[in-house]
């Protein structure tokens, strides 16, 4: 779940990292007053979830209030990669001498955080990575025992930066990877980190995403921070579909149905199990196949859960069949999810056999689930199938 | 609307006995049963299909007055 920049920059404020001036408007007016407490330059940047304001437009800078208003006018109807502005950052503008990256996240191969530190801030790391590899560290470091600001200092020394920027900068960077602990974070980035004529560090601008399976853990810190529960933060807005997806997992306790996402293809997949959902759902399209939606099933999902969701996906326009596919399962039960897709096959007035292009989900009770579908015709498979294979008959039986 | 993969079969004796209704009323972890208002048994239909097929009930009863039909078999 991503947070604004405002958001990110108080939560970087409770940690005492040094940020400038700033207020956030969500009128001209409200910008005129934020840029006249400042008082001097100013740069007004749009609030929203996406990256690419600077080339939309979406940032202007201002030299008087009034012009403050202005640019306020301007900047909240623009869209940036499809996302409308929440309200703007007035911020006072900074001379900079220098500016650092540094960013914390997840290593899912070393499972383990890494910390990305760079002296060339600013602009693209990637690209920084590939053209100035010296300018950049990586440093892992263990999210289950005690960090010391040694690992930010040695992160930051191992670009170049020496003497009075290296203990400057190694509190900041340290408190950055405290922030990402404390809060379950799979990003904490802090791009520019700028190093002021004076020597003093400011951040010029943040970005974080938060776990989404932690918001209940931090469910004090979203609410000081103004991020209220209806808030998914997804990259774009829900669609309908979407919505009725998360409303089939939340009707129910038991089990998972949810993280429905529409697509435009005509295989509805009911899918899951241990990454399974991305593996299946990639296997589809490596097949040439077109899915109409992702999701992710597990935890041992009700009848009724499994049939909402199957009723769901074949109810969408343009879906000709549905592959239920997992991983080898232990804890859901094959006959339990069998049940429920027939059903729900039954009750959206379609065949099963006609409408299941392949039945594979191995595991806990599978010889119920097998004689379930055997009774109605569908095609299954055990797990002499690969995930990738049962993706290949599904994608055949729709050419 | 009856199970369309599970029945339930509970005889008269179980079925009248307020005592044994609360019983499989308790144990069983999906609700097919209940209490009528006069406690004696009720079947839950809508939730047949959700049976575990634990045998919960079937321990909880007299040795064959509960019987839990595979209708899939």
């Amino acid at each position: 779940m991503r947070f604004y920049e405002y958001e990110s920059k108080a939560l970087f404020r409770r940690h005492g990292m040094p940020l400038g001036k700033s207020g956030l408007a969500k009128s001209a007016d409200e910008a005129k007053r934020v840029a006249a407490e400042i008082g001097g330059p100013v740069v007004l940047k749009s609030q929203v979830l996406s990256g690419g304001r600077m080339k939309a437009g979406a940032v202007k800078f201002a030299d008087a209030p009034d012009e403050a208003a202005r640019h306020y006018e301007t900047i909240v109807p623009i869209l940036v990669n499809g996302q409308k502005c929440r309200a703007v950052l007035v911020e006072e503008k900074t001379p900079v001498a220098q500016e650092y990256f540094a960013a914390i996240t997840w290593d899912g191969r070393r499972k383990c955080p890494v910390l990305v530190f760079s002296d060339m801030g600013g602009i693209d790391i990637e690209e920084v990575a590939e053209k100035h590899p010296e300018h950049v560290s990586k440093t892992h470091f263990s999210s289950l025992f005690p960090i010391t600001p040694r690992i930010a200092k040695e992160a930051i020394a191992a670009t170049g930066v020496t003497g009075d920027a290296l203990n400057r900068l190694t509190p900041i960077v340290f408190e950055l990877m405290r922030v990402f602990l404390a809060y379950d974070l799979t990003l904490a980035e802090i791009n520019p980190l700028a190093r002021l004529a004076d020597g003093r560090f400011v951040v010029l601008d943040g970005h974080i995403d938060m776990e989404a399976e932690a918001r209940g853990k931090h469910k004090k810190l979203l609410a000081d921070l103004g991020i209220g529960p209806e808030e998914t933060r997804q990259a774009r807005e829900a669609t309908p579909f979407e919505i009725k997806g998360a409303e089939v997992n939340a009707a129910d306790h038991r089990g998972v149905a949810g993280n429905v996402v529409e697509f435009d293809g005509n295989l509805g997949l009911v899918i899951g199990a241990g990454g399974g959902s991305l593996t299946l759902f990639d296997a589809v399209r490596k097949h040439g196949g077109k899915p109409a939606n992702y999701c992710e099933i597990g935890g041992n999902p009700s009848v009724s859960k499994a049939k909402e969701l199957t009723k769901l996906i074949l109810s969408k326009p343009g879906v000709e069949k549905i592959a239920v596919m997992m991983n080898v399962v232990s804890n859901t039960r094959v006959d339990i999810v069998a049940r429920g897709v027939i059903k729900g096959c039954i009750e959206a007035g379609k065949k099963p056999s006609d409408v299941i292009a392949i039945f594979r989900i191995p595991g806990a009770w599978e010889g119920e689930g097998f004689k379930i579908l055997a009774k109605y015709g569908v095609d299954y498979c055990d797990r002499s199938v690969s995930m990738y294979e049962a993706a290949g008959r599904a994608v055949a039986k729709m050419k | 609307m009856p199970g369309m993969f599970i029945d339930v079969q509970v005889d008269a004796t179980v079925a009248k006995d307020p005592a044994m209704a609360k019983k499989l009323a308790e144990v069983c972890p999906v609700n097919i049963y209940a209490q009528n208002e006069d406690g004696t048994l009720a079947i839950v239909e809508k939730n047949l299909d959700e049976c575990t097929l634990c045998d919960l009930c079937i321990n909880a009863s007299p040795p064959g007055t509960v019987r839990i039909v595979k209708l899939y078999e």
